[in-house]
């Protein structure tokens, strides 16, 4: 085995990624998707940080991308699980199969 | 094989391992354990690309507090010794053909990609002096002002919260009887 190069830790980020697309299509339980959103946003900002380091060690944007990724993903959680709260308060369950009032 | 190698690929041993269980894991509440451990595993890798500061960020507000927040939702709204029902064995394997799929895709795009010219001559300083005078710099290329603006979006979300969770009082309810607001609008 040789030196770990950028293409190694992109391959984490995709798997990382794909294992959060997984979880979202085949969970049904707003937690759960919350959680495997964050995952795919983790997955991002590695791939942030790895650019940064290995092609643009002069400048620092993708450390300032990563920060405000990690800031506004802080508030979207907060929100959304306000919103499942309030959901939980209304329906009694936090299914998203049991939320169907605005469908069709 | 270098011992840097070597903890590279125990790094993402730990990050994909506790990932997988954390998206497929029947129990909720061990679904968020795993999370945990997969994002203290970003963390280390953090560590291990020498960027402490985002590593340090990361520790404190996603393990501190996105992962806490999720587990008093969870305990707010679930009995969580419960497990979840199974998801359909059609939509299972959909997903995973999916998942697959993309994740074939993109390893073929990125192994048969060689635009990637590595840059190690120059150094990769990320001290926080370093960060701090190139983030809020205001002469030319600074985050200044994205940096306002996501401190505003930050009270907005949180004021936001309060309001969609707060409990609706009695009050508000028995204004909201039409016969009431009838009477309230001919007092006005």
């Amino acid at each position: 085995m040789h030196e770990i190069t950028l293409t190694q830790i992109l391959f984490v980020s995709t798997a990382l990624f794909f294992i959060g697309m997984y979880g979202l299509f085949t969970r049904r339980n707003l937690i759960t998707m919350l959680m495997s959103i964050e995952l795919m946003l983790n997955s991002v900002n590695i791939n942030f940080v790895a650019f940064n380091k290995y092609l643009f060690p002069e400048k620092l944007d993708g450390l300032f991308f990563t920060l405000f990724i990690i800031t506004i993903a802080a508030a979207e959680a907060a929100v959304a699980i306000a919103i499942i709260i309030n959901l939980y308060r209304s329906h009694n369950s936090i299914d998203v199969d049991d939320a169907a009032e605005m469908k069709y | 094989m270098n011992i840097s190698a070597i903890i590279f690929y125990a790094i993402s041993a730990l990050i994909l391992g506790a990932g997988i269980l954390a998206v497929t894991s029947v129990k909720i509440f061990r679904a968020a354990i795993w999370l945990l451990f997969s994002l203290v595993g970003i963390a280390a890798l953090y560590f291990w690309m020498q960027v402490e500061f985002i590593a340090a960020i990361q520790i404190v507000v996603y393990v501190g507090g996105i992962v806490v927040l999720i587990i008093f939702s969870i305990f707010l709204t679930q009995h969580s010794g419960k497990g979840m029902p199974n998801p359909t064995k059609s939509k299972m394997i959909f997903s995973a053909l999916a998942a697959l799929f993309g994740t074939a895709l993109t390893y073929n795009l990125i192994c048969n990609y060689a635009g990637f010219t590595m840059n190690t001559a120059k150094p990769f300083n990320t001290s926080m002096n370093e960060i701090g005078t190139q983030m809020l710099s205001i002469t030319n290329y600074g985050y200044i002002l994205p940096f306002e603006v996501v401190s505003m979006l930050l009270l907005a979300a949180m004021v936001g919260c309060i309001v969609i969770a707060m409990r609706p009082t009695p009050s508000t309810i028995v204004t909201k009887l039409p016969n009431e607001s009838i009477i309230l609008t001919n007092k006005d």
